[in-house]
């Protein structure tokens, strides 16, 4: 993302420069141009005022608000929020979510670092793994393939079995509550394929003479991973760290199909998204489940912050990229 | 293992046996992954050739006695539903989202790409802010205003904002896409008298093709596997799309009734994605890449 960043910024102004060149031609093309403009943008303009800024607001007010569907909203202040405080559910959502992110995230970060690192060195085949592992990214989403998770990963069934094997966990991970969000987290692992890609791609534009020149001056490989590989690929793990987090906040299909809708055993996969569904579109609360909403969006933009301070320190962008 | 310690493997003596030792090295590490990745899809296939009772016990990959009974009682549908009356629905939001998305955002990413208006550069940040934006923020005023507009269990939610550019990811590849076109092309274009309408519709469409074609698959793909969208908003069986379709095959105690079927339908269901994967993994995967670097 702070890829995109940076393109704001460099976005070059070049209306003032063509209207201070020649100006009354130049104030009737600017014109033409304005209006071609907002006519080619009115699709979004209308889809961004009708379902994401509106909405924004009404999902503020609702917060504040009693409100089922049916009723006209009611102004209660912040009661929504201190008895979503108060709430065991909510507090177990939150401490479940918290655990997916903060597990499943590195984990796949890492396995796709690692893969991509095996896969850069080009040898043959390398287009053919890149493409198969690449393939769970995009079948993860399913809910095909959650209900292949719960039966893989089922009383008795293969995981189970294999991991007896080596002595860890005996007994199914899917009816187990202190083991189903690991059944969650390694579908999200399996699916390291897309950021994997990402580095690929960043590996791919280190220049070659740096490793030469490190190798000359007697580096070893760890040494040339830590002084150029990883500060030459931070920008592209920046980008993967923002874009997985935010990402795996939002976990919902599979938690729901893996714990058959019920997000049990004993609340153990209700993930924040999933308490949110319950509350608005199960239980009609719909100002409680705004105010849930919000304080995700909080969490996500404080988490988003938080990255973007942290990368002045870690991040190195080229100064001369362009 | 000595391979790994002296940091320089070009000596031409010796250094082939390392070599060699090297790649077997790769090779090995790679078909591990490939295994690990594979394995849950072969199983899938293999577990819908087995009878309902075999499918979570039995360790074998593929049965000995491979039946079909789990495809063909797929025929009879479930619970009065024809299976493919939920291929029709997910067609029909699948299509309908490559369509919205690729006029919608392509005639988006002109405006941002090749058109300079005041407010442009606020916009395009706007736009990059609903990259970050978590959809579940706009889900309960969204839902409440289909509802009274009397659209749920109607297409119209879920298909809306794909003609309305909602999806800015990829509105953001097609700008970086048109940013890159020669600016010769579309001046070229002026100096003959075309307006902005034709020199989108005859020039910048046509060589935006691959980021055309990676924004379309992307978008079937996601429309067909979205599980959320139908959930919320189709509530009639006869609605239901693939996706929802198959948490149909279990019960109020969430144990499949028919669980050969469950598994037979969730292959059948992955065939479509798995074929675009096939035919189209190189605009997927470049897609992808780009996404993360420098336009």
């Amino acid at each position: 993302m702070g890829t995109t960043v940076t393109l704001v910024k460099e976005s070059p102004l070049p209306t003032r420069k063509a209207r201070s060149a020649a100006p009354a031609a130049g104030k009737r093309r600017g014109r033409r141009e304005n209006l071609a403009g907002y006519l080619f943008m009115s699709p979004w303009i209308a889809g961004f005022l009708l379902l994401t800024a509106g909405p924004m607001v009404a999902s503020l007010y609702f917060a504040f608000t009693d409100y089922n569907l049916f009723n006209s909203p009611k102004w209660i202040g912040f009661d929504n929020f201190t008895k979503m405080f108060d709430d065991p559910r909510w507090q177990k959502s939150v401490e479940v979510t918290a655990k997916y992110v903060v597990i499943g995230t590195p984990l796949k970060l890492l396995l796709a670092l690692g893969v991509a690192l095996l896969l850069a060195q080009s040898r043959r085949g390398q287009a053919f793994y890149r493409a198969a592992f690449y393939a769970p990214s995009l079948i993860g989403a399913s809910v095909s393939i959650a209900f292949v998770w719960r039966s893989i990963f089922s009383d008795d069934a293969v995981v189970d079995r294999t991991m007896a094997l080596f002595g860890v966990h005996s007994g199914g991970w899917v009816g187990d509550p202190d083991w189903i969000l690991y059944c969650l987290v390694a579908l999200a692992v399996w699916q390291f394929g897309a950021p994997m890609v990402i580095f690929l791609a960043g590996l791919k534009q280190v220049p070659k003479e740096l490793y030469e020149a490190a190798a000359m001056d007697g580096a070893g490989p760890f040494r040339r991973f830590w002084s150029i590989t990883l500060p030459m690929i931070s920008p592209v793990l920046f980008f993967n760290v923002l874009l997985e987090t935010i990402h795996s906040f939002q976990i919902f299909g599979s938690a729901y199909v893996v714990s058959n809708a019920s997000c049990g055993p004993a609340d153990a996969t209700l993930v924040y998204t999933c308490y949110l569904y319950q509350q608005g579109f199960k239980n009609a609360q719909m100002g409680f489940a705004s105010a849930m909403a919000w304080m995700l969006l909080l969490a996500v933009a404080l988490v988003t912050a938080v990255l973007f301070w942290s990368q002045k320190k870690w991040v190195h962008y080229e100064e001369d990229a362009r | 293992m000595s391979a790994t310690t002296t940091p320089t493997p070009s000596e031409p003596l010796g250094g082939i046996g390392r070599k060699r030792a090297r790649s077997l090295l790769w090779h090995l590490g790679s078909l591990l992954v490939l295994a690990v990745v594979l394995y849950p899809v072969i199983w899938v296939i293999g577990a819908s050739f087995k009878p309902s009772k075999d499918i979570i016990n039995s360790l074998d990959l593929f049965p000995a006695h491979p039946i079909l009974a789990n495809f063909t009682g797929l025929a009879d549908g479930i619970a009065d539903i024809s299976i493919w009356s939920f291929f029709r629905n997910s067609l029909i939001y699948s299509l309908g989202a490559v369509a919205g998305i690729l006029i919608s955002c392509s005639l988006t990413a002109y405006a941002f790409a090749k058109i300079r208006f005041a407010g442009r550069n606020v916009l395009f940040a706007l736009m990059i802010g609903t990259l970050l934006l978590p959809y579940h923020v706009l889900l309960i005023p969204q839902y409440v205003m289909f509802q009274k507009m009397e659209l749920i269990n109607t297409y119209v939610p879920l298909l809306l904002g794909k003609f309305l550019a909602t999806e800015a990811f990829f509105v953001f590849l097609m700008v970086q896409f048109m940013r890159n076109l020669p600016k010769e092309l579309d001046e070229a274009a002026r100096i003959d008298g075309c307006g902005h309408l034709r020199t989108y519709w005859s020039i910048v469409l046509p060589l935006c093709r691959p980021a055309l074609i990676t924004s379309a698959i992307f978008t079937f793909i996601n429309a067909w596997n979205d599980f959320m969208g139908p959930l919320i908003y189709l509530n009639e069986p006869s609605k239901y799309t693939v996706s929802l379709g198959l948490t149909m095959f279990r019960d109020s105690d969430g144990v499949a009734a028919n669980y050969g079927g469950l598994i037979a339908m969730s292959l059948v269901a992955l065939l479509p994605v798995l074929l675009f994967f096939l035919a189209f993994q190189r605009y997927l995967i470049d897609g992808m890449a780009t996404s993360g670097l420098k336009g």
